[in-house]
Formats: C-alpha cells, structure tokens, sequence
C-alpha cells in the first residue's frame, strides 16, 4: 500500500503554474529521490504536501487519509516529519532545546503546563541520543543561532528526524556541507530512516544512486520520470532534460543544476 | 435636523483631514521603514508647542512655516542617531524605541513649558465667521484648515507620482534592495522620509493647536487614534489612510452631533428597565458618551475579520 | 536542582527579613509596591519576553481583576460573601484568566504587529468603557473597599501594612514560583520555540495559535493576581489601574530590567518602583529622567540591566573580571561627576527662588556664576569621560578573550529561558 500519494496536484503562484498535474505514489518503506533542475518546484512540492501552502488543485493523500486541507501541525502529527532547504531553527533557544521541542509532541507532551520537562527521563535520553547521531553533543548549550553553517545543517536533520516520524521529507539535507560531512549526514539518515520511509531532494547524485530505491524527475513542475535508479539513469528523457551527458555507462558523476 | 447634519459632516472633515495629515506621514514612514512610529503625535505636538513659542515673536505666519521644519529637523535627528540604531535589534525594539520616544517627548514637552494650556491662538485674521447658517457660525479658520490639508493632500499626491524624489521613494517601498542597488542612498532616503513625515506631523499641530488646544496631552489624545487609522486602512496604503481618516472623522462627528442612544433604540423596541437594572449603565448609553471609544472598536473588527486593514495588501 | 532550590531558599529568606531590617511604614509600603510590581512584571514577560507578544494593554488584565478583587472586598464587607481576605488575589487572577480567555481567542491569532495593535485597540476599548458603565467601574473616582472585613487569618486583619506585606509576599513568592515552573514545562519551552519560529513550531506538532494563548492565559492569571493584591493593599482600583498609561508602565519596567531572563521584570520592577517612590521625593522631574532612561536602555542595553550584568559571564568565566575593576572605576567617576552636573542644571533650571542647594553646594539659579560653574564641571567631566573610554574598550576586549585553552562553558546557554 502506498503511504503518500499525490494525485494531480498542481499549484500556482499568481499566473505561474510551479507544480503541473504531479501523480505521485509513495510505498511505505520506500527510499524515494527527487531531483530536477533548481527551480524545478522540488520545494515547492514539500511545502504541498507538508501543508505549508494550499495546493490549487489535486489531493493529497497520507495513509489513506487527504491531508491538502490541513494545516502544517496536524499533519505532523500525523506523522509526517520535514527539514528545509533553508535552515529554519530556533535561533535563540540552545541546541538541546531544539532537539527537546522536535521530541515534545511526539512523545505525548502535547501543551501540557504540569509536567516539567527536566523531570522526563525518557525525553532528556532522547533528546541526548539525537544530539549524539548528529554530532553536536558537544554543542549542546549554545543557542542555535549562533553555530556554524554546517552544525544547523546537522541541527535542521536532527529535528526533523528527532521525532521517529513514520515519514521524512529531507530538503537538500546535506547541501552546503564538506564531503566528509556529507558522508556522515548520509550515514545517518540511513540508519535513522531504517523501516521509515524517506523522500529526500537532493543533487548530489552518488548519494542519491546511493541511498534512493526509487527516483523521480522533476523538472519545471512536471514529473517527467519516476523509476527505480537503474531505468532513471537508462531513461533517455531524463539523460536529456536533466543528467545530460554526466551519466556514464557504469557511474554516475556528481553535478549541479 | 439638516444644520445638524450639514455642521457635523463639515466638523467631520475638519477632523478627518487632519487625521489624514498625520496619518500620511505615519503610513510613509511605515511603508518605507516598515516602523510603526509611536511617538508621531507627539511631532504634533511638538509642532504646536514650537508655533506658539515662535509666534510670539513672529506672528502666527512664519511660525506656520517654521515650526514644521524645525519639527521635522527633530524627527531627522531621531532617525539618524535613535532609530537607526535600535534597527539591528529588529522591529519589536524600534516600536518600543518610539513609544519610549513618545514618552520622554511628553516629559521633555512638560519641562520646556510646563504642564498647563497654552494660550495659542488663530490668527486675528482668520477670527471672522466664514458664513451663518440656521443662525450657526462656521469659523473662517476652520476652513483655512480644510484649505491647508487639502493643499498638502495634492501636493503630496503631485511628489510620490511626478517627481524624480516620489519614483524612488514609492520602489523603496516595494523593492527596498534594488534601490540601494540602483545607486541610491537608502539610508539618506529614510532620514528624509522621517523627517518630512515628522514635519507633516508638526504642520498639523500648527493649525491644530489653536482648535484642539495646546497642552501635554495633546499628542495622546490623537496618538493612538492616528494609529487606529493606519491600521484600519491598511499598514502602508495611503489611499486607505484617507478613507479611515475621513471616515473616523465623520464617524466621531455624526456621534457626537447626534443625541441618540439607547434609551430612544429601546423606546422604539417598547422595551424598559427599571432604573436599578444592574445594566443600566448600559440602558443609558448615549452615541456621544461612546463617540471616544468608536475608533477602537473598530480597529479591533477590523484587525478580528481581515487582518491587512481596509486596503491593505501585506500583512506583517 | 540542589543549587535552584537554593536560590529560591534565599529568595524566601530575604522577602523575610527584609521588613525586620528596613522597619519604617515608608520602606514597608515600598515593598510592598515591590511584590505587585514584580507579579505584573513578570506576567508581562510571559507574552514580550517568553512568548514574543509585544502587548499595549496588559494593564487591562491587571485592572479588571483588581477591580472584581474589589468588588469581593466589599462583598466579604456586606457580608453576602465570607472568605479570607488571603484569598481575594486569587479572585483577581481568576477574573483576568476569564479576560484573557476571552480576548486571547481572538489576539492571538498572530504575534507581531497585529497583535500589538489588538492589544492596544482592547486596551483603549476597555479603559473608555469603564468610564462608561460606573456601577462596576465606579466612574472617575473608581472603587474601593475594606480588607478588614472577613474572617481573621490566624488571628491578622491586615489593617497594618507589615501584615500586607507578608501577604503580598507569600502570593508573589508563590506566584514567582509558578511562573517560573512554567517556563519549564512542554507549553512554556514550546512558547519559547513559537517566539523564535513560530512557522517550524509548526511542523513538530504545534499550533503556534495554541501555544500563544496559553501564555495568554497565564499571563492574563497573573496580571490578576497583581490586580488583586493592589486591591488588598490600597483597597481602591480607577480607570488609572488599566489604561494605556498603566500597560506602558509595565512593558518600560520588563524592558528596562530586560525581557530575555527570567529575573529581568523582577530587576525592573525593583529599580522602578525604587525611582518612582524615592525619586518622586527629591524631584518633580523624576518621568523625565525616567523616560531618558528608558530610551537610553532601548538605544543601548537592548538586553536590559539585567543582559548588562550577565554580559559579565563571559570575563567572569574567563577569570577575568578583576581586568575591569579598574578601568570601571576610572570611567565611572568622570561619568558620575558629569551625570550629576548634568542633573544640576536641568533641576537648576526648574528651581524656584533664588536659592538652589543641591548636594550641599548652594547655587544661584539667576546668576550667570552658578551656570558657568556646572557647565565648566560638566564639560571638564565629559572631556575626562572620554579620555578614559579608550581604555575601558580595551579591558574589555581582554577580558572576553580566550588566552588559555577554549572554554565552552563561558557561553552555556546564553541566559535565554
Ligand atoms: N511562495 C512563493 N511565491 C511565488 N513563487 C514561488 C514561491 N515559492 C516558490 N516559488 C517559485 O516556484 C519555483 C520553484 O521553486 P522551488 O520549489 O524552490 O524549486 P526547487 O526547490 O526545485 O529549486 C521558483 O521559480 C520559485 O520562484
Ligand atoms: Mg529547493
């Protein structure tokens, strides 16, 4: 059964159409890679499905259930977890707090003014855990704002894989780090992702030849292919439109749009 | 009835106009700058204040031209050494940076002259009923002040559309950065603008000073009415502003003027109480005695049912 | 958690003895002052500094439950009510939960502008129509009461002000304490969160909407509570308690003290009722230096007193404050001479008669003598002033450096809660 599905959503700012009748079908457990050109609508796109905008047309579906009228919490709670391409954190709160309020609805906390959260065992460990897979333990006091590029890189990943959502939208999660950094983020989110199942943009293509079951193609708002790696990389539309002439017989190279 | 009618819609006006005097320059300042300039009435007063110290020497006429550019000197300073210093620690800061300002302005206001009335008066020349009508005077200053809000209504309208000044100013406030891209000096402008909305401000106290009295409320009494209709019209529209102004002056005036209330809505429902109901304050409510209290109500439906004001585009 | 539990022992200890040192009526009534003031401080910091609402009319929560506590006060005097007079801020803090119940349903929608704007909209609203409807609100003279009706509270009838004062204190430790805890709790972490980003609060699961009219409410509570005791301790509430000027007062004391620490409004409602009852005393200029002050924060210490004292952290972690024990002294005295002289002539030019003695020097107002004296003492202080800022950059520029092996600790989180 597929966990996400999206059947012809369109969407379009004033005159523009960025997102032309996209179908989309997602399976529970499934690595799943979208690439395409910059401005090709690949944010655009999770922000749709995350409830960040209103969709113009189409529905979307999550577990069975539509979700293209709700708004960003609810679908979160639903269990649909998300980072952003553009770093967006708690600048003012410290590292650990970051991580601490990705946990707290997840674990049950809701708007609860009784407990104290110095006193969730359960909470603290987790929040501590997380902050150990991304490296930043030795980070955990500072506010946010005031890390490097890369750390709130790693901050962003960590809250929105903190909550063990059932689903993870990843925006370019590894852009802007070094490779080494790259290679340790793309570890992690594997091993967080493990029976989860992920929709990651990216454009680094060994990782996502790397990491992705299925790919699809996204360019100027249309889905123009959508297969598993080895008929992606054979397609010739695709070759055309996006990879050009990168795509070598036995390996792919790492390119930008 | 029809006197009525006729003398409350010119009262109306009056107050309208000069709430939109105000209210232009708040709106300017705030499209720019994107600053909701607490301490804008209290350039009125300011104005006031200077005109009359100023008339006493000179004579109601050059303080009419002097005291709003002194005014807006003041609100050029206030720019360039306050303003623009509590800018990097964001919006919330600089509002309350001009609420502190509208504050010390009312303090200063009381230190330099005191904390009773002024006694600035219109000029004898104007002091002449412009006509009588159903046995009621209309002043000739009143109509001066319609005169003088009219003329800076055009002549505002002629800058921001036909000169070089108004082109720049009117993309500065939609595209702030290509601006500062194009050559232009960002920072200079926004003084500027701060300084012409303030001296706006101050002309309005001019020629409001000898009507609403010159005293150190007087900034308060007008200042978040001011702010009422920036927000009813919609934050950064000034066509919006003009409507909201007129339509708060009208508003307040037709209250006012009328002796309505609800005594005369429950005769006409047949219904009573008796005079120790617990409600009847209400029972008793008369449209003057709520006339102050009309403008927030609004401000508060307005900002309930759609947040961007009457006009207004963005929100904030 | 040992070393929290301290910090509030203390804090108890000192509300304690405090009256048994400084004895007179006067200080006692100061005090008490003190108490209110930090409760509807610290209510305040809920919405600006916790929750990110900057809010014109909270007096309104502070008045309406001072008005109600009123109400009850008269209620327990005509006997249709008995209960302890110790309960009436309880009263207050549950009629400013209701207010802001109900307004917070709809003010909360957005932060921001639009919610500064309701704020100050409701607030104006409010204040007018108490003038309006005077069986509640009692018109231009407002309400008052009796606290010494009522049953005894273990044998107090609060007719004298030190027993007041204990109440005030047992409800602003009590109050205090509550405010605090929230703070630590999932809604009071997440109104930080919503303060910060109130868009990614959104996709962890929670209503930005939500999570602001909690604080709302709490805040609201509060303010109530503070409105209550001021019903205890004058017995009279007017339009005065929650117009704009009052929502003013409190947002200048928060702001003053410095909204991002929890102990900030506490500072600010500390030093502000200090100018206010002791300023008030020695000159009738006491807003104008009040409102200097306050603008002079807002240019300078965005952070408040209190982010001044904390940006001592930093040396103080490093070793290093003993490098500004110095330098502090060296700018401070020219900085003092030239405040004071500054002072001497805005009251000099206020004074009446033509003698004006100020600290123990005795100046002649009309003569050209007196002027030339403070100006030349004020100018010669300012030119030392800036003689020593030189040096005091550099101290402090060497105190905040890491000359040793890195110390994370001296940044540990930043003092935000
Ligand atoms: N809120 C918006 N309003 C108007 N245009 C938008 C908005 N968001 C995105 N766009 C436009 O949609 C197009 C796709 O953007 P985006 O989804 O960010 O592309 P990608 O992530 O694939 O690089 C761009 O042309 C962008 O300008
Ligand atoms: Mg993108």
């Amino acid at each position: 059964m597929s966990l996400l599905q999206l059947q012809n959503v369109s969407k379009s700012f004033g005159e523009t159409a960025i997102i032309r009748d996209v179908s989309l079908s997602i399976a529970q457990g499934e690595k799943h890679a979208i690439i395409g050109p910059n401005g090709a609508g690949k944010s655009t796109l999770f922000n749709l499905i995350s409830g960040r905008y209103g969709v113009s047309s189409g529905n979307i579906l999550f577990k069975g259930n539509p979700i293209h009228n709700l708004k960003p919490f609810e679908i979160a709670r639903m269990g649909l977890a998300r980072s952003f391409q553009v770093t967006n954190i708690f600048p003012l709160l410290s590292v650990f707090e970051n991580i601490r309020c990705g946990l707290l609805w997840s674990m049950d906390y809701r708007y609860s003014f009784w407990n104290l959260v110095s006193r969730q065992k359960a909470l603290n460990a987790r929040t501590e855990a997380v902050l150990e897979e991304i490296g930043l333990h030795d980070r955990r006091n500072f506010p946010a704002g005031e890390l490097a590029y890369a750390e709130q890189r790693a901050l962003e990943l960590g809250i929105a894989i903190a909550s063990g959502a059932e689903m993870i939208l990843l925006d370019e999660p590894v852009a802007g780090m070094s490779h080494s950094e790259a290679k340790n983020a793309v570890a992690l989110i594997r091993k967080v992702t493990e029976g989860k199942t992920l929709v990651m943009v990216e454009h680094d293509m060994s990782i996502v030849f790397d990491v992705a079951d299925r790919i699809t193609v996204l360019v100027y708002g249309e889905v123009i292919a959508s297969d598993v790696p080895a008929k992606i990389r054979g397609n010739p539309r695709v070759q055309e439109a996006y990879l050009g002439e990168v795509v070598t017989g036995d390996g792919v190279e790492a390119t930008h749009a | 009835m029809i006197e009525v009618l006729i003398f409350a819609t010119l009262n109306g006006l009056v107050t309208g106009l000069l709430l939109f005097m105000l209210a232009s320059g708040l709106t300017l300042i705030f499209s720019m700058m994107g600053v909701l300039n607490f301490a804008h009435a209290s350039f009125y007063m300011l104005g006031a204040y200077f005109a009359y110290s100023i008339s006493l020497y000179t004579g109601f006429w050059p303080a009419l031209i002097i005291a709003p550019i002194l005014v807006g000197l003041v609100g050029a300073l206030v720019e360039r050494y306050g303003l623009r210093r509590v800018h990097k620690s964001g919006h919330v800061a600089e509002l309350i940076f001009t609420f502190g300002l509208a504050f010390l302005i009312e303090e200063a206001v009381q230190f330099f002259w005191g904390r009773s009335t002024m006694n600035y008066r219109s000029p004898d020349i104007l002091n002449f009923p412009l006509f009588t009508l159903f046995g009621q005077n209309f002043p000739a200053y009143k109509a001066f002040m319609i005169f003088i809000s009219v003329s800076i209504f055009i002549g505002l309208y002629y800058v921001l559309t036909r000169t070089r000044i108004g082109i720049i100013i009117q993309a500065a406030i939609t595209h702030p950065n290509t601006v500062a891209n194009l050559g232009h000096n960002v920072p200079f402008i926004f003084m500027a603008v701060f300084g012409a909305g303030s001296g706006l401000a101050g002309l309005a106290g001019v020629i409001a000073g000898p009507v609403l009295t010159t005293f150190p409320g007087m900034a308060v009494v007008l200042g978040s009415i001011v702010f009422v209709i920036v927000v009813i019209g919609g934050l950064g529209s000034l066509g919006g502003a003009l409507v909201a102004s007129l339509l708060i002056g009208l508003l307040q005036s037709y209250a006012i003027a009328s002796n309505l209330g609800m005594p005369d809505l429950l005769n006409l429902l047949g219904v009573s109480f008796a005079s120790d109901h617990p409600l009847n304050d209400i029972w008793r409510l008369t449209l003057p005695q709520i006339a102050p209290i009309l403008p927030f109500l609004l401000l508060v439906l307005v900002l309930i049912f759609r947040p961007s004001g009457l006009f207004g585009k963005r929100e904030s | 958690m040992l070393r929290k539990s301290i910090v509030w022992i203390v804090f108890a200890i000192v509300l304690l003895v405090l009256p048994q040192i400084f004895t007179s009526i006067f200080s006692i009534s100061i005090f008490t002052q003190m108490t209110i003031a930090i409760v509807f401080a610290l209510s305040y910091n809920m919405l600006l500094g916790q929750g990110g609402m900057l809010s014109f009319g909270h007096a309104v929560y502070f008045g309406l439950g001072g008005f109600l506590a009123v109400h009850a006060l008269m209620m327990i005097e005509n006997e249709e009510m008995m209960f302890s007079v110790t309960l009436i801020p309880l009263v207050g803090g549950l009629f400013g939960l209701i207010a802001a119940l109900f307004i917070g349903s709809f003010s909360t929608h957005k932060a921001g502008t639009v919610f500064a704007m309701i704020s100050l909209g409701m607030g104006e609203l409010i204040a007018a129509s108490s003038l309006i409807l005077v069986s509640f609100f009692g018109g231009e003279a407002g309400v008052s009461g009796d606290r010494t009706y009522g049953p005894p509270f273990f044998g107090y009838d609060f007719a004298q002000g030190i027993e007041v004062y204990y109440l005030a204190a047992a409800w602003m430790f009590v109050a205090t304490l509550c405010m605090y805890l929230f703070t630590q709790t999932p809604a009071g972490r997440m109104a930080n969160a919503v303060r910060d980003n109130p868009e990614r609060a959104e996709f962890i699961g929670y209503s930005a909407r939500r999570v602001r009219f909690i604080s709302f409410a709490m805040a609201g509570f509060f303010a109530g509570i503070a409105g209550g005791l001021f019903a205890v301790n004058y017995e009279i509430l007017t339009e005065e308690n929650l117009n704009a000027a009052s929502s003013g007062r409190v947002l200048l004391m928060a702001y003053i003290g410095g909204l991002g620490f929890f102990i900030g409004p506490i500072v600010g409602a500390i030093v502000l009722t200090l100018i206010n009852s002791l300023l008030s005393n020695y000159t009738t200029l006491w807003m104008l230096y009040l409102g200097i002050l306050f603008v002079l924060t807002v240019m300078f210490l965005p952070r408040g007193l209190t982010g001044f004292l904390m940006m001592h952290r930093v040396p103080w972690h490093l070793g290093k404050l003993r490098l500004l024990a110095v330098p502090y002294t060296l700018t401070s005295m020219p900085g003092a001479v030239f405040l004071l002289g500054l002072v001497a002539m805005i009251e000099m030019s206020h004074a009446s008669g033509s003698e004006f003695v100020y600290l123990g020097i005795a100046l002649n107002p009309d003569g050209y003598g007196s002027w030339a004296f403070l100006l030349a003492v004020t100018g010669v202080a300012f030119y030392v002033l800036r003689l020593t800022l030189p040096r005091l950059r550099d101290a402090w520029s060497e105190a905040n450096t890491i000359t040793r092996k890195p110390d994370h600790a001296a940044k540990e989180s930043g003092g935000q809660s």
